[in-house]
């Protein structure tokens, strides 16, 4: 068998990010893939032991641009139990909301890019036009659109109105009509449903099997959610989404789900804020270690952080979801046709810069 | 003069965080539209006359930032957008970061912020379309 080997990126068109495959292919039909990668390691990690574990935040947030709030929130949250401090109700709370809020914009960049990656221009611009919207909204309460540098060691570094905060939940919900337009193309469209229908299926035990977190295992049938038994979401109502077929459409089918959700658990949360205080006060240094797992919108993220009683932290230890989920990629496109292969890395909503840190 | 109605981009993300990539993307969606200046985001450098570099050079990508620039066709504009870009920023210290684009590349235009804000990113690309067009005419001035 005579087999030709195609280069995808680092840089292609429909990568944002460099992440490089070697293609293996038989005509169009893949046979192997051999991902590189190292293309965007900085080494933040071994910035911890040269930074005051206050002002390493900061740089926690800028592991990824598009979730760098819940980056944030989940070093902060794993310094803040080695030190065991109380964090106030108010602060918890104002986590849930950005975080949720962090998630909605996400997943609208995910279906965007999505679309792109099938050639539905169209929709790319649309979804883009109302996640510019939500963006509003992080910029009307934090300041940034991107990287907010609102979460602190010990709860948040700025308080929000419960004026500005129901603000936002009813022009959410007054979002829910033009998101329910959007969404019903990826949902019902014809084109759509043909591009990614019964495309790359990861059955329930090979997903559990690679080990692979967030929408893409929920999306074979595994109720797995960070957010169940996190005590910052206690007292909302709100159940994982789930799908059960684990092909390229019930993942986009559990991100729509997430989208109105987060909408509804934001709406929830804004409903009965506390007014405790927004930060506790850091008394000590950090000693001992612990682990964090946050819900990212890509999925499981876990942060571990070991200090030895100083200013400076001795190792801070990240593991991210795109990193737990591109094995399954690997998997996926083995069979498949080259046209697909976009659609298919573009499946599990890959954040390089967030992989490599 | 048609350079000037419509550069086409070429964007290549360093070993940036994300966060300037998505705000050069929400450059050309509908809100802030740099289409309407010919701005075509491509994915071929050799249709490219902006190079529009965000993140930092690290030791594995300092090559492929190379080719992308010598595979662009003459005359051409490098624009570093971001602080990472520009100096390597937060991340300067970090083992695998060499520094700014400028350690590799010329850079013409220099868009500051953490993340560039869409707007910056557009008024860069704006004055980069003033340098493309110096050098056009000093290309054809040699002739």
């Amino acid at each position: 068998m005579k087999t030709t080997i195609v280069p995808l990126g680092p840089q292609h068109p429909v990568l944002p990010e460099p992440l490089s495959f070697d293609l293996v292919l038989d005509n169009e039909r893949v046979i192997d893939a051999v991902p590189s990668i190292g293309f965007i390691h900085r080494g933040l990690e071994l910035l911890a032991p040269k930074r005051d574990f206050e002002e390493y935040v900061m740089i926690a947030e800028r592991v990824c641009g598009i979730c760098s709030f819940m980056h944030g929130m989940g070093y902060s949250s794993a310094v803040e139990s080695v030190l065991a401090l109380p964090v106030p109700r108010r602060a918890r709370q104002l986590r849930v909301i950005l975080a949720e809020l962090s998630r909605v914009h996400s997943h609208l960049l995910w279906l965007g890019l999505a679309a792109d990656a099938f050639g539905f221009e169209n929709l790319f611009m649309q979804t883009w036009r109302l996640r510019e919207e939500v963006l509003d909204m992080f910029e009307e309460t934090t300041g940034g659109r991107v990287i907010f540098n609102i979460v602190k060691v010990g709860g948040m570094r700025k308080d929000i109105e419960d004026a500005t905060l129901s603000r936002i939940s009813s022009r959410l919900t007054a979002m829910k009509p033009q998101l329910k337009e959007i969404t019903d193309i990826f949902l019902n469209d014809y084109t759509v449903k043909h591009r990614l229908s019964g495309l790359a299926v990861l059955p329930e035990a090979e997903a559990r099997e690679l080990g692979v977190v967030g929408p893409m295992l929920r999306a074979s049938g595994v109720v797995s959610d960070q957010r169940l038994g996190n005590p910052m979401y206690e007292g909302l109502r709100w159940e994982a989404a789930v799908e059960k077929d684990g092909d390229c459409h019930a993942r986009c089918r559990v991100r729509v789900k997430e989208i109105f959700q987060s909408i509804d658990i934001i709406a929830q949360a804004a409903g009965a804020m506390a007014a405790d205080g927004i930060a506790a006060k850091i008394a000590s240094a950090p000693n001992g270690e612990a682990f964090y797992r946050a819900e990212q919108p890509r999925g499981e993220a876990i942060y571990y952080v070991r200090g030895n009683g100083t200013r400076m932290l001795e190792r801070f230890r990240l593991r991210t979801p795109t990193f737990a989920n591109v094995p399954a990629v690997v998997k996926l496109l083995k069979g498949t046709e080259l046209a697909d292969v976009p659609t298919i890395i573009l499946t599990i909503d890959p954040c390089i810069s967030c992989m490599e840190r | 003069m048609s350079l000037k109605k419509s550069p086409w981009l070429l964007h290549y993300d360093g070993s940036s965080c994300n966060g300037c990539d998505i705000e050069v993307l929400a450059c050309l969606t509908p809100l802030y539209d740099a289409e309407r200046f010919g701005v075509i985001n491509t994915g071929n450098p050799r249709h490219a006359d902006l190079l529009l570099l965000t993140g930092s050079i690290n030791h594995q990508n300092e090559e492929v930032v190379r080719n992308l620039y010598a595979q662009m066709p003459e005359p051409k504009v490098v624009l570093a957008v971001g602080i990472c870009a520009t100096s390597g920023g937060v991340f300067a210290d970090c083992y695998n970061v060499k520094g700014g684009a400028d350690k590799v590349l010329p850079v013409d235009v220099y868009v500051p912020g953490c993340a560039a804000r869409p707007e910056a990113i557009i008024d860069g690309i704006v004055r980069a379309l003033g340098v493309l067009e110096q050098k056009r005419a000093a290309a054809e001035a040699k002739k």
